[in-house]
């Protein structure tokens, strides 16, 4: 049995003052190996948690995480991450930080040389190899955090908000560069974004999450990532059913942000 | 007095270059910063300024130099010195019936620390007679001008007048020539005028000090070379920062990398971490002494608890992303050690590393002004003792030099080492 499955994940954090917070509440959904799956939700959906579960660095207080028939029990190299910014290693050049997990296997050069060059020149940093970290722009940074997470060669790559921190115009080539490195090596990926045009764009699957406690709300299956492979994905925004679709979530998150608000107000 | 013209003599300087600089250099590089409209508290505007650093080292020499009498400055700098020469008075000496007759006082005045010599002069008529005195610079004689006199003070002769000025017992005179006064028993007490530059044995000119780097560079104070001095102390300092940073290191990733650690250490390190190292000195002397192992000790203590705090802070302040990126690509915990939390915390631990040296420095010349035999804390002691104020002033321009020394080549070090520092 390949592929991701979160099986009935319950997140509860107690706080100091006593009180608790229901951070996610009875999350199940299952991934097929290659599907790209976005998640949006407001701000407090427990979507970062969500990830942290699934990436193993948290540990429900119910439920399980199940990949490739196992079930996870902490971070491993078959689940990749690939954070908003701050993962890299300023002390490593670029091509080291991509090389770091073949290397942390004990591999030779000989080994992970080739396959690391030819990740560093699909995602554009074939002449940027010895600069340090922090001589890069953002969004270059981002690229060899993709390139790293690839290198490593995981069954799941999990986005946390990956374009984030990034202006328009890169964050657009860069989802360009997402939707392609997705089909090339066929991995299945999971991304965080607040960006509902993004998660439109590259979601074949879209999660939308709902607050207080964190829920899973609206699941949609979508046609625009397989359509903005190697098209322009203004062209895709174009397509039939992306406005419609995009207006339908943003009234929905805006309904949940107004039922917060609301909430929060009365609770005072 | 003279402390008060020499600060009016430094902010005069200091206006006055500041004016001329501004007056003489224009403009001439249109860089980012010199085009900013609004340097006042714009902190990043403000650069040391490279010529009032050099006019403001000049300046210290120079006003050293004046105020010692430097052979090193023209003379027209020099601040006024203390009169050397021949001189003399003219006292009126009163009879117990009296009459009056008046006498000379020839004075030969010499330089700083230079050998007086008596001399004869023709004692002259009438009963008090012309008299002879020797002395040094900047200092009063009393001068027993009765010695050769027919009527003495213990004929009840008393001196009424110097120059033609009335005297007393409880009148002083100041007079071009010099202050003069009596004593309880009659005799004159004559100082020349001493003038506003220091003697040497409250500051020696700078020449005096340079000359002294080459003398004990060459022939040693108390059985050692300068350098060996110097090298005894650097050698400390190595060996206890050395130690401290040997088990400080380690410390600090273990009480940043476990709670057990944490919890065992964090009272040890917070009540160690305020205590002044100089404030362990009797202790380590009562402990282990005066020699090289209780200094080592000290040093080592000194540098510990700030290493150990460096270090714990540099773990600290490992990203969490970093970690859990590493985990994510597969690392073990040695590997996340050896790859990302070591490297993370280099810059934390450099700058722990810079303060450690400074503190023990410091502390290493303190150590030894209390108790050594070699070392350049011991070297200035024991000169102070005996007065030779230029070792002293050697000394401590030395020890200034060799810190300022250490905390560049940290600097230089760490540029090489972590060039990523503040820059991620």
């Amino acid at each position: 049995m390949s592929g991701l499955s979160i099986q009935n994940i319950s997140m509860r954090f107690d706080l100091p003052n006593g009180s608790s917070v229901q951070a996610l509440q009875n999350v199940s959904l299952d991934l097929k190996p290659g599907e790209l799956m976005s998640v949006l939700g407001p701000s407090g959906c427990g979507k970062t948690t969500l990830l942290n579960i699934v990436a193993g660095f948290l540990a429900p207080t119910d439920g399980k995480i199940v990949m490739n028939g196992h079930t996870v029990t902490g971070p491993d190299a078959e689940r990749g991450m690939v954070f908003q910014q701050g993962a890299l290693f300023e002390w490593m050049d670029v091509r080291s930080n991509v090389s770091f997990g073949p290397r942390m296997k004990g591999q030779s050069e000989a080994q992970w040389g080739a396959h690391v060059d030819h990740l560093l020149d699909v995602t554009g940093l074939g002449g940027f190899k010895d600069k340090a970290i922090y001589e890069l722009s953002g969004g270059m940074q981002q690229r060899v955090a993709l390139a790293r997470c690839l290198a490593n060669d995981p069954d799941v790559i999990l986005m946390d908000e990956p374009l984030g921190a990034l202006d328009a115009l890169t964050r657009e080539k860069m989802q360009g560069l997402v939707l392609k490195l997705w089909k090339e090596t066929g991995k299945t990926i999971i991304l965080i974004t607040h960006s509902v045009e993004e998660a439109l764009l590259l979601g074949e699957r879209l999660l939308v999450m709902a607050p207080r406690p964190g829920r899973i709300h609206k699941e949609y299956r979508l046609p625009f990532a397989d359509m903005g492979v190697g098209a322009d994905l203004r062209d895709v925004k174009k397509a039939e059913g992306y406005a419609s679709t995009r207006e339908e979530i943003l009234e929905m998150i805006w309904d949940m942000e107004e039922e917060i608000m609301g909430r929060t107000e009365a609770e005072k | 007095m003279t402390g008060l013209i020499i600060l009016l003599v430094y902010v005069a300087i200091f206006v006055g270059s500041f004016f001329l600089i501004r007056a003489l250099v224009r403009r001439t590089t249109n860089d980012f910063t010199s085009l900013k409209t609004v340097t006042f508290g714009d902190e990043s505007a403000v650069t040391s300024n490279r010529s009032a650093s050099i006019i403001s080292v000049l300046t210290i020499f120079l006003i050293w130099g004046a105020f010692t009498g430097s052979n090193w400055i023209p003379s027209f700098l020099h601040a006024p010195g203390p009169f050397v020469g021949d001189t003399s008075f003219t006292y009126t000496l009163e009879a117990a019936d009296g009459s009056r007759d008046d006498a000379t006082v020839h004075v030969r005045v010499v330089g700083f620390g230079e050998e007086t010599a008596n001399f004869e002069v023709d004692p002259g008529d009438g009963f008090a007679k012309d008299d002879a005195v020797s002395m040094n610079a900047s200092r009063s004689t009393t001068i027993l001008f009765d010695r050769n006199d027919e009527i003495k003070r213990s004929d009840d002769a008393r001196v009424v007048a110097i120059n033609g000025e009335a005297i007393g017992p409880d009148t002083d005179l100041t007079l071009d020539v010099g202050r003069f006064a009596l004593t309880d028993k009659g005799a004159i007490s004559f100082a020349p005028p001493s003038g506003l530059q220091m003697e040497p044995i409250w500051l020696p000119p700078p020449e005096a000090v340079v000359s002294r780097v080459i003398e004990i560079s060459n022939d040693g104070y108390r059985d050692s070379t300068l350098w060996r001095h110097l090298g005894y102390s650097l050698f400390r300092v190595v060996a206890g920062f050395f130690f401290g940073a040997l088990l400080g290191i380690p410390l600090g990733y273990a009480m940043g990398l476990s709670n057990w650690f944490r919890g065992w250490f964090e009272p040890i390190v917070e009540f160690m971490r305020p205590v002044p190292p100089l404030a362990l000195i009797p202790l380590v002397i009562i402990w282990f002494g005066i020699g090289e192992t209780g200094k080592i000790i000290l040093l080592f203590l000194a540098s510990l608890w700030i290493m150990a705090i460096a270090a714990r802070a540099g773990v600290s302040g490992v990203n969490i992303t970093k970690v859990h990126a590493a985990y994510s690509l597969g690392a073990s915990k040695f590997q996340i050690m050896r790859h990302v939390i070591v490297p993370n915390s280099l810059p934390e631990i450099f700058t722990g590393a810079r303060v450690a040296m400074g503190v023990c420095w410091g502390t290493v010349v303190a150590a030894e002004l209390v108790a050594a035999s070699e070392g350049a804390g011991m070297m200035i002691m024991v000169a102070s003792k005996f007065q030779l104020t230029d070792i002293v002033l050697m000394g401590i321009i030395l020890i200034g030099v060799i810190g300022f020394g250490i905390d560049i080549l940290m600097r230089k070090i760490e540029r090489t080492l972590v060039p990523w520092k503040g820059r991620s």
